[in-house]
């Protein structure tokens, strides 16, 4: 068996051990072995990809295994990874870690709560790995769907209309994605022979213009409501608003991403002259993502909201990105994709983490949280600062990468574009440090506050895993952007056919 | 030749430090991060300036070359634009190397005991550090980029620096709006250093100042709005050095920057990082002077405004540390008229020696400013000018140390300040005339506002104190009198042969029709001083009471912060982001709601459809058959 398939089984298993066990200490115990042993083997998989490169391995995709599910109409079971996967299922993997540690305190029905979350993390892994359509679209739907149990019933607030905005919205979404799909199934054989689900068959195939015109807007628009592609990104800030902490954790760590990958790897690499063709219509809409996600983000009182807002920007700059079509944005992206990832799960980790102890995300009712909660502040003050693109953290490199790769296009349309999206750095400070300054610095607004308790072991850990990614990634990014390079090579040779 | 590779060690051990003290610091006595601290600096300065003896003075040769004794990759876009993060030592990199250590140095043992007893020491110390390293980082930066990461760096730090007291809510906004600023400014910077790069292809500074590259040739055609691609670009890096610095109209934030600690005034807000927009305009000069003149002027036209305007603000003010920071600003925009009016090489680069010049005596007497001023409220506890008179025979080292720092800067000999400012006013009076009466107006006044802060703070008015003021103790007097001695000195280093813009020595010789004029009215400057303010009168009140609103609008710094304010909270918050977050809700997401809504409502309408009544499912079916078999008649019936 495949190592990759390891990824799906895992969690099936620990789902299963904990369906074995009763009440929060065993549900939580079982959860963080799992996925410590996910982490375990994700950390592997980083490992056996470098030795399988290094011993001269240069397809596309290793560690492939295919296996015929249903013949009658070729789908697979068809996993395999490339450098871009491959950090993703990292980012993955700490994002549940971290995520399984910040709900250790999950009091109602938690064995049911551990559950749903580790099947939603399933259905990411099989994403990731997925090399055939018609799989990956299931993991998909696996993926999105746990959502709605999550928000529904483990939320806060208006928990119940979130919950059914956003999973109408997404349900939305993957109807267009699957006539996508469908579509690009129908003509994966325009010389005649049989139709496949095969991403890499399809890629060597030419699949007609006009097709791709009527097919890359669907894909892309149905991927890109999960990508939070403005103006259909409105489920973002009541979603994220009503989730438990791990839940939004998950969904704006890892979920929005999904969205991003499905524009990058089915969307644009399948159809790239549909894409070039059009870009320009999202690239005004992903600009308007990324400077109206900031501009809606300075306003806002609620701290779920204001990193919501900040989302949709930050994932609009990937999709942005994605749309330039040269290597180095490519590169951005995803780089992006890993960084916003990590930080934005740091900041809904430190946001619940604050919530359970002043029962208020108001930023309006805190003050001068530095003072009695130290560990959580600074950790907050050193996400905030990641946010905005300060060096030494992953935002910077990914930022940067993007901004290079989006001055690579001559036009002078991207020219503007690109500055203007530029220009989102500053709207971000503006956000990030009125955040900052109102619930850190200053004064202490309530006296309740002063009794308040910095943060447990496992906060500590939580928040600590994914800071030590931010920082690496900020600090040595030379690696990872490298084996991203790598993998983008045959994409970029296989768009060179197309576009010149 | 010399291995040079031991400097990369001079920005590292701060770093070091700043990782032991950030994360270690908290378990042990405040006072062991503050030594660890300072002996780490200690032996960066040391460092530095071995560095410096022997590249000045071992390897000459015929004049000095730009040496890069390390250089690692750190991050690569594309095959030609990559990142590296390396040591670039050239002349006026390691005459930073040496301000930076001398400056951060004596503010670190400075601190020793001006920090004493606060609460955060060990945070103190740990900044401290990370902002040593990062502006060390932005100094021998190998290539723009590797500059701009620093140039980030160093900003944060300030942040963090002015906003060390976090609990009093006036420094939090004055370190918001100093990252704001500046954040803004190097957004400009940034869209620069892309458009730069995407016409040369490259980030490095050896390939880009290279005099007669080629690599600037194919892009003449390229305009935009009037100006060439390439005058777009080094305007916008342009911008990021006036954030920096603090040149018109992005100072606002450095007069509230002075929220921070005395001994970051000194070493950030005044030595060091606010000079790093003239160290980057002196980095890219080449390429200003051989690729766009036109920009070099305006660079020479924002100094020399700067220099006057923010002169005048210092007269009015009354909190010593604002009059102290308007005078930085001034004095920056002084070694950017140096700049915008040097030519390249020879004595036509008079200008360009004359800006690091008077970089490196400024550091000196402006950082002994704010240490004495930082001296002084120490002991007086308080900022303002009015609580302060007749300091002198309380506190005679600091009283000592600020009167040479004064004369320093009124630029009377033989103190530092003298040679360096006739220096620029030289180089001014050789090409720009106009510029040249800017500054020679702008030393009289700078000699009067620096000579009304001292007399009315050692001199004037006996003030009764609640606490007999002290003298600073030792290891706060010891770095007042280091810097002393830089201030009274450092005007002798033979500048002209070590720093230059070509970096080949020139021949200087003093121009008397330029220095005895300049001392005249720096000398004016100091009487007109002594009548107003060396014993007490009302004079001064009279003059302020006949200048009227011209007073008035000076007092409120012309204001400039109004108009921003008005910008920023009135604008783009209520104005933009306001109806933003309502649009999006009410609009936007209103929509995607009333989708649902829409198509709820129909389908209640639609599940009368299934109302299980029999007769209505024959009625539907028997019409629905009729429907279709009629359409299929009508269709395929005719043949």
């Amino acid at each position: 068996m495949s190592i990759l398939s390891l990824f799906v089984l895992v969690p099936v298993l620990t789902i299963m051990g904990i369906l074995f066990t009763k009440g929060l200490r065993g549900a939580r115990m079982v959860s963080a072995v799992g996925m410590g042993i996910q982490l375990v083997l994700a950390a592997f998989l980083v490992f056996y990809y470098f030795s399988v490169r290094g011993a001269g391995n240069l397809h596309e995709m290793v560690l492939t295994a295919d296996y015929t599910w249903y013949p009658s109409l070729n789908i697979h079971y068809f996993v395999g990874v490339d450098g871009i996967s491959v950090s993703l299922i990292a980012l993955t993997a700490i994002v549940v870690f971290a995520g399984i540690f910040a709900s250790w305190e999950m009091e109602s029905l938690s064995r049911e709560f551990f559950i749903t979350l580790i099947l939603l993390a399933t259905g990411v892994f099989g994403f990731f790995i997925s090399l055939d359509l018609f799989t990956l679209f299931l993991f998909y739907e696996l993926a999105v769907i746990p959502m709605y149990l999550l928000i529904g019933i483990w939320g806060s607030g208006p928990k119940e209309a979130s919950a059914m905005k956003l999973t109408l919205m997404l349900m939305g979404g993957s109807a267009l994605l699957l006539v996508g799909i469908f579509g690009i199934y129908f003509n994966s054989a325009p010389d005649g022979g049989q139709f496949t689900f095969n991403i890499l068959e399809i890629a060597r195939v030419h699949i007609p213009v006009t097709a791709q015109r009527f097919f890359f807007p669907l894909t892309f628009i149905g991927f890109g409501v999960l990508g939070a592609l403005f103006p259909l990104h409105t489920w973002s800030p009541s979603g994220h608003a009503s989730a438990p902490t791990a839940v939004s954790m998950l969904h704006a760590g890892v979920l929005m991403k999904l969205g991003a990958y499905g524009c990058f790897r089915i969307a644009i690499y399948l159809m790239p002259e549909a894409a070039k063709e059009m870009a320009w219509i999202f690239i005004i809409l992903t600009s308007i993502s990324v400077v109206y996600g900031a501009l809606g983000a300075i306003m806002q009182k609620d701290l779920k909201f204001v990193n919501a807002y900040s989302s949709v920007s930050h994932v609009g700059l990937i999709l942005f990105a994605l749309l330039m079509m040269n290597k180095t944005a490519f590169d951005g992206a995803i780089l992006q994709m890993i960084s916003h990832g990590l930080m934005t799960a740091l900041f809904f980790a430190l946001i619940g983490m604050i919530y359970g102890r002043t029962h208020t995300r108001n930023i309006d009712e805190m003050g001068g949280l530095m003072k009695v909660i130290p560990f959580l502040a600074v950790m907050y003050m050193v996400a905030g600062l990641a946010s905005l693109g300060l060096p030494g953290f992953s935002g910077f490199v990914a930022e940067m990468t993007i901004f290079v790769g989006a001055f690579q296009h001559p036009g002078i349309f991207y020219r503007i574009a690109s500055i203007l999206v530029v220009s989102s750095i500053v709207i971000t400070a503006v956000y990030i440090l009125r955040v900052v300054g109102k619930l850190l610095l200053g004064p202490i607004k309530q006296e309740a506050h002063l009794k308040i308790k910095d943060a447990t072991w496992f906060e500590k850990l939580s928040t600590t895993t994914l800071l030590i990614g931010i920082a690496g990634i900020g600090i040595f990014p030379l690696w990872l952007s490298n084996t991203i390079l790598d993998s983008l090579q045959p994409i970029m040779d296989k768009l060179a056919i197309y576009l010149h | 030749m010399i291995d040079f590779s031991y400097t990369i060690l001079i920005p590292l051990i701060p770093f070091v430090v700043f990782l032991i003290t950030g994360l270690l610091g908290m378990k042990w006595k405040p006072l062991v991060s503050g030594i660890i601290g300072t002996i780490g600096m200690g032996i960066s300065f040391v460092l530095s300036l071995f560095a410096a003896y022997q590249y000045f003075f071992v390897t000459v040769a015929d004049g000095y070359h730009a040496i890069i004794p390390v250089n690692m990759l750190w991050l690569s876009f594309t095959d030609t634009l990559q990142i590296y993060m390396g040591i670039l030592l050239d002349p006026i990199s390691v005459m930073m190397l040496v301000v930076v250590t001398t400056v951060s140095f004596m503010v670190h043992i400075y601190s020793l005991g001006y920090m004493k007893g606060e609460k955060g020491f060990q945070r103190f110390y740990a900044f401290l550090s990370l902002f040593t390293f990062s502006m060390l980082g932005v100094v021998v930066s190998t290539n723009i980029f590797q500059m701009y990461i620093f140039w980030e760096l160093v900003g944060v730090c300030s942040f963090l620096l002015i906003g060390f007291y976090y609990d009093k809510p006036s420094a939090v906004a004055a370190a918001k709006k100093a990252f704001i600023v500046t954040r803004f400014a190097d957004l400009g910077f940034l869209v620069g250093i892309l458009l730069l790069s995407y016409f040369t292809g490259t980030f490095d500074f050896d390939k880009l100042t290279q005099p007669g590259t080629s690599l600037f040739a194919g892009i003449a055609g390229v305009s935009f709005l009037g100006l060439s691609g390439i005058s777009w670009a080094m305007v916008l890096i342009f911008m990021g050095a006036a954030g920096k610095s603090a040149m018109f109209p992005l100072h606002i934030w450095l007069p509230d920057a002075m929220e921070g600690p005395t001994p970051v005034s000194a070493l950030i807000h005044a030595a060091t990082m606010v000079v790093a927009g003239v160290f980057l305009v002196a980095r890219l000069f080449p390429i200003y002077h051989f690729q766009t003149p036109g920009v070099l002027v305006f660079i020479g036209y924002v100094g020399g405004f700067t220099s006057l305007f923010a002169a005048v603000i210092a007269i009015t003010q009354n909190d010593i540390k604002r009059v102290l920071a308007y005078s930085t600003l001034s004095q920056i925009g002084y070694m950017m008229v140096a700049l915008g009016v040097s030519g390249y090489g020879g004595e036509q680069g008079l200008g360009f020696m004359a800006s690091m010049f008077h970089l490196f005596t400024h550091a000196m007497f402006k950082a002994l400013l704010f240490l004495g001023a930082g001296s002084i409220i120490h002991s007086v506890h308080s900022n303002l000018m009015k609580d302060m008179g007749g300091l002198r025979k309380y506190m005679p080292v600091t009283h000592f140390t600020f009167l040479i720092a004064s004369l320093a800067i009124s630029g009377i000999p033989p103190f530092s300040g003298f040679f360096s400012k006739d220096e620029i006013l030289a180089a001014a009076f050789q090409s720009n005339k106009f510029l040249f009466y800017v500054e020679y107006i702008t030393a009289g006044i700078t000699s009067f506002y620096i000579f009304r802060l001292y007399f009315n703070i050692f001199w004037g008015k006996d003030t009764k104190y609640k606490h007999i003021p002290h003298e600073a103790p030792l290891n706060m007097a010891i770095p007042l009198i280091v810097l002393a001695l830089g201030a009274a000195f450092s005007g002798f280093i033979p500048f002209h042969n070590l720093v230059t813009s070509n970096m080949k020595p020139f021949a200087i010789e003093t121009n008397f029709l330029i220095a005895l004029p300049s001392v005249a009215i720096g000398l004016l400057g100091i009487a007109v001083a002594w009548v107003l303010y060396k014993k007490e009168n009302d004079l001064s009140g009279k003059i302020v009471k006949r200048m009227g609103v011209l007073y008035t609008a000076t007092f409120h710094k012309f204001y400039i912060d109004e108009i921003y304010l008005f910008v920023t909270k009135t604008i783009i918050f209520n104005y933009i982001a306001r109806p933003i977050a309502w649009f999006d809700h009410n609009v936007v997401d209103a929509f995607m709601i009333g989708i649902g809504t829409m198509s709820m409502k129909f389908s209640y309408k639609i599940k009368r459809l299934q109302s299980g009544e029999l007769q209505q499912y024959a009625f539907v079916f028997v019409a629905g058959a009729l429907v279709l078999g009629l359409s299929l008649l009508y269709f395929f019936g005719s043949h």
